[in-house]
């Protein structure tokens, strides 16, 4: 599995802060080594968040998100002591997932 | 006519002054924005791993290593370091004190990590430890007087080496970081030969950059500099660099540890 | 194995410097640790340690501002402009826009850098030239309409052309690297910087 992300979830006034730090290269495909070879692209491709088993997000990465990306989103629907969940699929079919306890 | 002009006068003069003050004030907006992503807790997560992982030839943890609190001890530790070991008889700060516990108690040779590049391999597992025990400093006072007669000797050599010019530039530590209000470019330079200036620099590195999307040790900031100044490479972990960060925090005591910072 | 030639060579520079009658007093344990703490890489040798008169000085804060100090700067700054050759056909003003580009650039002599990289001055790092330039370092003094408010006279253009050659011909313990005393900027690339400052058309001066 890919490098585990930094997932937080706060709640308060009943909408849900989530804060999310992944950890990934987000490779362009524009850049070139110091031997003058392109880097092939490699980047998250989909985000998605669930709570209470309901997806509250799903999101479409692209080249335009930048190197370990940060993601904050915020939803109601869910109180303190559920479970977030936050899975993503890079453009290579790995994929990672992390859950958190909202607090 | 003569009241319009004044105006126009007046106008001009402060839109100058004020546009030169908000671009400090935009770069710490930035910098508030920014500050609950901070990506070195992905090196931090890493590094709280590899602590706890057996690893090297004797199989072990890292859980028994002695940051100058006692062994396992990592809350606090950073900001009592650089500090003199009496098992090792000598001034480390926390990358060369994470060699030696990576060595006794885990059996991998300190001389692999020093031949090793910036973000690779071992040198990328202290860099990851590093993030972890400084973590733990977080929001406290830096603690280094530098009583014991080696701290002292220690800090002494460092402020020389920080002074000492050389190369094709001219360039001591001290051509940039010697003044208050000095900046190179658009990058603040901290001045380091003060209490306020060296918290500043001590205590926000190290720091993940932004702008390489790497998290930076001290270590590797001080090699940059010395590539800047146009001198030799510092060797990993060597006298000299330990020498300047016991320089840097010594003058930094009794002020508070941010790191691990974010920088641009 | 060259590491070991270099460490021998370094030890041995440093004690002709300690030996030589005009020599500073060189500290001894600081040398050592340099030699112990540092290794060449790319075009940084072990070599760019060694300090010559000048810098061995104005790293001495004690010592630079002491009464010997002081008289060794004045002597230094006789010998530093003494030193400094006109250019070689007599033209001080070189190209402007060429200028701004030396100025923009941070590039050459670091252990990153191959040898026939072309630098830059670097200059913008520290000064503040073309007003149009945001980005600018306030290290040195700001250079905004320079000829403007100097005026373009003769001994403006020569103090102008020796301060890029050599600034501690005037100032031993300037901040501003000697880009013609090391060769750091060819010739013709200081005629353009100093056009930068002095050629009435050139931004600067608008």
């Amino acid at each position: 599995m890919a490098d585990p992300m930094r997932v937080r979830a706060t709640e308060s006034g009943g909408v849900v802060d989530v804060k999310i730090l992944m950890k990934h290269d987000m490779e362009t495909g524009q850049r070139k080594d110091s031997s003058g070879k392109t880097i092939p692209s490699w980047h998250i491709a989909h985000v998605a968040i669930k709570a209470k088993d309901k997806e509250v997000f799903r999101g479409q990465f692209g080249t335009a998100i930048s190197k370990d990306p940060f993601l904050n989103v915020k939803f109601k629907g869910a109180v303190k002591g559920d479970e977030v969940v936050v899975s993503w699929v890079d453009s290579k079919g790995e994929s990672r997932t992390d859950k958190a306890i909202v607090s | 006519m003569i009241k319009k002009i004044l105006v126009g006068v007046i106008f001009s003069f402060s839109h100058s002054f004020v546009f030169a003050q908000s671009n400090a004030e935009e770069i710490a907006k930035y910098r508030q924005m920014i500050a609950d992503g901070n990506p070195s807790e992905l090196y931090e997560a890493a590094g709280e791993e590899l602590w706890k992982k057996p690893a090297g030839p004797k199989n072990a943890t890292l859980e028994q290593c002695n940051l100058g609190l006692g062994p396992g001890v990592v809350q606090g530790a950073f900001a009592q370091l650089p500090r003199y070991f009496s098992d090792t008889k000598r001034v480390q700060d926390v990358e060369s004190r994470l060699m030696t516990c990576m060595e006794t108690l885990q059996g991998i040779a300190s001389q692999d990590v020093i031949k090793e590049s910036f973000g690779k391999g071992l040198r990328k597992d202290i860099e990851a430890l590093t993030a972890y025990v400084v973590t733990a400093s977080k929001g406290a006072k830096v603690q280094v007087l530098a009583a014991h007669p080696q701290e002292k000797k220690m800090f002494d050599l460092g402020k020389k080496i920080f002074n000492y010019q050389g190369g094709p530039m001219d360039f001591s530590c001290a051509s940039c970081h010697a003044e208050d209000g000095k900046r190179i470019r658009m990058q603040d330079l901290p001045n380091l030969t003060l209490a306020k200036g060296a918290v500043e620099g001590w205590g926000s590195w190290p720091a993940y950059r932004v702008s390489s999307g790497e998290f930076w040790t001290m270590q590797r900031r001080l090699n940059d500099c010395f590539r800047q100044q146009r001198l030799p490479e510092p060797i990993y972990g060597s006298e000299g660099t330990i020498a300047l960060s016991m320089y840097m925090a010594k003058t930094a005591h009794g002020g508070v540890i941010q790191t691990p910072g974010l920088k641009r | 194995m060259k590491s070991q030639y270099w460490r021998l060579a370094f030890g041995l520079i440093t004690s002709f410097v300690v030996n030589s009658a005009s020599a500073q007093r060189v500290d001894l344990e600081v040398q050592k640790i340099l030699g112990q703490s540092f290794q060449a890489k790319g075009i940084a040798g072990l070599d760019r340690l060694v300090q010559d008169e000048n810098q061995a000085l104005c790293s001495d804060e004690k010592l630079r501002s002491s009464k010997a100090g002081l008289a060794k700067q004045a002597q230094l700054q006789k010998v530093a402009l003494a030193a400094i050759k006109p250019p070689s056909d007599g033209i001080y003003v070189g190209d402007w826009k060429s200028g701004e580009r030396i100025a923009q650039s941070g590039r050459g002599s670091t252990w990153t850098d191959a040898a026939n990289t072309t630098n830059g001055g670097s200059c913008y790092n520290c000064h503040q030239i073309d007003k149009k330039e945001i980005s600018h370092g306030n290290i040195g003094p700001s250079l905004i309409a320079y000829g403007k408010t100097r005026g373009y006279s003769e001994e403006i253009t020569k103090y102008t052309w020796n301060r890029i050659n050599n600034s501690k011909a005037y100032n031993a313990c300037s901040n501003m690297p000697r880009f013609g005393h090391f060769q750091l900027l060819t010739e013709q690339q200081i005629k353009d910087v100093l056009a930068l400052l002095l050629d009435p058309q050139s931004p600067v001066n608008q």
